[in-house]
């Protein structure tokens, strides 16, 4: 059994990587076991494109200041409370520092994009995104040495006395084994293995799509589980948004998100209405969208615009299907020309004054007497040509995970396993609960990476 | 235009603007942002503003093997490329574009030759220094048309080029920062300061950024030489071989320097880059010119150390040679590039500035 390297690193994406480097740097020889091909290396962090991050004042792109308790209290609105507060804060205050970390290991940051200036004061954005970051971080852990293997796909952790004996993974169709003094487990949730969210969606979710990468598939973690790791975190929950139907089944990214939901009036296959499109601004609302498509008879949803509005959103990658009356749209959308006709004439007896429309703040422009009601930007469907696009629910990533405590150290029953850390989505549901924070999996990932990082060096060295 | 090289374009710039992550990186980006739908003059636009830096393609998440394979600075280069040939007036002349490199051999044949006849032909029986070789008169006759036509033919592509990206009236100030722009190759710089990538994939570097600063400097540093000599000829009656301690001398030492070493590093590392990411058709034709204006910069330093020597007249020839082969290609070459950037620089600039004041008045 081959023994060169004090620490193994399974999965390589940003909290992967923070541990490598932070082990890396405090003296120990670190091996990246990372289950993607090269081209697809860094798992979900790919497709990222921000961290949330604490701030007293203004902090290389960050303005203003971003309080520990402020912060706290959004991460408490989302979850409803459902976290675990020491962590929580712990991520929180942590994330300051992280900021100067990230710089010093060549991550740049650059003003908050066009189009999300709601987020300028409380995430930092990466330069390129999130595959940007992982280029810098991998290109910092092969200059100080640390030795990264790709298509490397793990398949056991050996367990015995609430310690890892060794690691086996195939490579080319070859297996090997490896007994490292350390490990961390970074290889994020198992939203890529629908067989196992349709054990937990029932057969729902099928059809799911799955915002990032195919590798995500839970093999370390259902193999922890099943050797009675502490678990936490429901099935069920995960970070689940509205996207364009039209996605394809993995890897979608950012671009298939869908703004329009505001703006639109949005029915099930049946061509119903079920939920308060004008609940709030977009930004609070699309995680809940997700959730609410899955409840719809084959999980599909249709936002219909009309031409006043095709302009006040951000455009994603497929254009709108169009159309010059509503029931030839109906007609494309594969709903019925007749109930959408009555759904839409419905909606638009409701709407009253929309002379106080504002399409970036929440207008009170409102429907009276419909149900459900839609209680902002309430405007007539009326002015062809109409648009739609087709709704499914995207996963970004499930919260089922590892349960660790502030070092980030795993554990069997009430005994921490003594050569075993966690890191990054597979244990972010110690803190989310449920919902979901723009830009908080990149800061559990760095800040328990980082901390998964010096522990397993500091047992190894 | 070609228009699948447009609609290619266009395609992966709707996904881009879907996206946005690459916002900080260069002009390209915000430019792209601004806009929701590309009409093909938008494309040609953001072509030419693309300096290809490559630091998008890198970052990018969607390049293969994902379906939707974005490989926008090749998209970017192929329309750029595309876009010169449909600009160059006189049209006949456009295809010299795709056989850049035998253009340029075939230039340098053809113009040493027929300076290496005329000079015997017409050797002067007087003068000093290279003008005992060829006269005054015969440079200007050949060089003076040789200069003036090339440029007259680029003023007019640039003309076609501003209507086809709907430019309006510039000011002043737009151009000048343009200048300030191309003056410090900003757009090679990623965003961060740290340079660009190329020769060495996702690792940023100053190297390309440098080399090129080398050859656009040590370029004009030679070009206001030869400009220093004109006028002390034609406005002091000061007339060549210029001392060590001349304006002309100490202004095109230090170009021809400049200029060799930044074209020297250019071509190696051009050679180091990935095909992939450029226009993989004109490698050839661009790799030509850079080492075209090389032989340029080294025969002319080559042409001063031989100063005195019997090679003199041997070395004048081919440097002449290598001038006149540049400055006729100058509109159907890589050389065309700077006149369609500065443009673009501009017209970006311009729309810039538009969009600035028309939030303030907002």
């Amino acid at each position: 059994m081959h023994t060169t390297h004090d620490i193994v690193v399974i999965g390589g994406g940003n909290a992967a990587l923070c541990a490598a480097l932070t082990a890396a740097e405090a003296g120990a020889r670190v091996l990246i076991l990372e289950a993607a091909p090269k081209a697809y290396r860094g798992g979900n962090s790919r497709h990222t494109r921000n961290f949330r991050c604490m701030h007293d004042g203004p902090l290389g792109p960050l303005v203003d200041s971003y309080s520990e308790d402020e912060y706290l209290s959004d991460l408490m609105k989302v979850t409803g409370g459902n976290t675990d507060e020491n962590l929580a804060r712990l991520a929180i205050r942590t994330s300051a520092e992280c900021l100067p970390w990230m710089q010093e290991r060549g991550i740049r940051f650059q003003p908050s994009l066009s189009g999300t200036l709601s987020l300028a004061r409380t995430n930092a954005f990466f330069l390129g995104g999130g595959k940007g970051l992982v280029n810098a971080y991998y290109r910092t852990a092969e200059r100080i040495g640390v030795e990264v293997q790709y298509e490397a796909k793990v398949t056991h952790l050996e367990m015995s006395d609430a310690r890892v004996e060794w690691i086996d993974y195939t490579q080319n169709g070859q297996d090997h084994r490896i007994a490292p003094k350390s490990v961390v487990v970074a290889s994020g949730g198992f939203q890529a293995d629908t067989d196992w969210l349709a054990r937990a969606w029932g057969p729902a979710a099928k059809n799911f799509l799955i915002r990032g990468t195919p590798y995500n598939r839970g093999v370390v973690l259902a193999d922890l589980l099943d050797q009675k790791v502490e678990q936490v975190g429901d099935p069920t929950q995960c970070h689940a948004v509205a996207i364009d139907g039209r996605a394809p089944k993995f890897d979608g990214g950012i671009v298939t998100r869908l703004d329009c939901v505001p703006f639109s009036i949005v029915v099930n296959k049946d061509a119903q209405r079920f939920y308060d499109e004008g609940e709030d601004v977009w930004p609070k609302r699309y995680a809940i969208w997700g959730r609410l498509v899955a409840d719809q008879p084959d999980q599909v949803g249709y936002a219909i615009i009309d031409a006043k509005s095709l302009n006040l959103f951000m455009p994603s990658v497929f254009p709108p299907i169009k159309a010059d009356t509503l029931e030839d749209l109906a007609r494309a959308m594969e709903l019925s020309p007749t109930a959408l006709r009555k759904t839409v004439d419905t909606f638009n007896a409701a709407c009253g004054d929309t002379g106080g429309f504002q399409p970036t703040e929440l207008d009170g422009v409102t429907t009276s007497g419909l149900n459900p009601p839609k209680t902002n930007w309430a405007r007539p469907i009326s002015e062809p040509p109409f648009y739609g696009y087709s709704l499914r629910t995207g996963v970004t990533f499930t919260y089922l995970g590892l349960k660790v405590d502030e070092n980030a150290q795993c554990s069997v029953g009430n005994q921490p396993v003594t050569n075993l850390w966690a890191a990054g989505e597979t244990m972010a549901g110690s803190i989310l609960g449920q919902g979901y924070l723009a830009g908080f999996g990149m800061t559990i990932g760095t800040v328990f990476g980082r901390i998964a990082g010096r522990e397993a060096a500091a047992h190894a060295n | 235009m070609q228009t699948d090289l447009i609609a290619e374009a266009r395609r992966q710039a709707e996904i881009c603007n879907a996206c946005r992550y690459c916002e900080g990186y260069c002009s390209v980006f915000p430019a792209l942002h601004r806009e929701r739908a590309f009409a093909d003059g938008d494309i040609t636009q953001l072509a030419n503003l693309c300096h290809n830096c490559r630091g998008c393609y890198y970052a990018c998440q969607y390049t293969a093997p994902h379906e939707f394979d974005l490989n926008l600075p090749k998209a970017l280069a192929e329309v750029r490329h595309d876009s010169w040939k449909s600009h160059a007036w006189p049209a006949g002349f456009a295809s010299l574009f795709d056989r850049s490199g035998v253009a340029i051999a075939a230039a340098l044949v053809v113009s040493i030759t027929l300076l290496f006849g005329l000079a015997q032909a017409l050797r002067p029986s007087g003068g000093d220094g290279f003008y005992a070789y060829m006269s005054h008169g015969l440079m200007v006759a050949i060089f003076a048309p040789a200069f003036l036509l090339p440029l007259l033919a680029i003023g007019a592509s640039l003309r076609s080029y501003w209507a086809a990206v709907g430019g309006g009236a510039c000011s002043f100030s737009d151009i000048l920062e343009a200048c300030r722009s191309a003056g410090r190759m900003k757009n090679l710089e990623g965003g961060h300061g740290d340079g660009c990538n190329f020769e060495d994939e996702d690792r940023f570097s100053q190297a390309r950024r440098h080399f090129h600063q080398a050859t656009l400097y040590g370029f004009l540093l030679c070009f206001a030489s030869t400009s220093s000599g004109t006028v002390l000829h034609y406005g002091f009656g000061m007339e060549a071989p210029y001392g060590p301690l001349s304006l002309p001398k100490l202004l095109g030492v230090p170009g021809g320097i400049l200029l060799c070493i930044g074209t020297a590093g250019l071509a190696y590392l051009k050679t180091k880059a990935d095909r992939n990411l450029g226009a993989p058709k004109v490698w050839g034709g661009e790799m030509a010119f850079v080492l075209l204006l090389f032989l340029v910069s080294a025969s002319g330093l080559l042409l001063y150390a031989a100063t005195g020597t019997g090679a003199v007249g041997a070395v004048l020839t081919v440097h002449l040679g290598t001038v006149l082969a540049f400055f006729v290609l100058t509109p159907y070459s890589k050389m065309a590039h700077g006149f369609y950037r500065m443009a673009a620089l501009t017209k970006e600039a311009a729309n810039a500035r538009e969009l600035r004041q028309k939030m303030e008045t907002a």
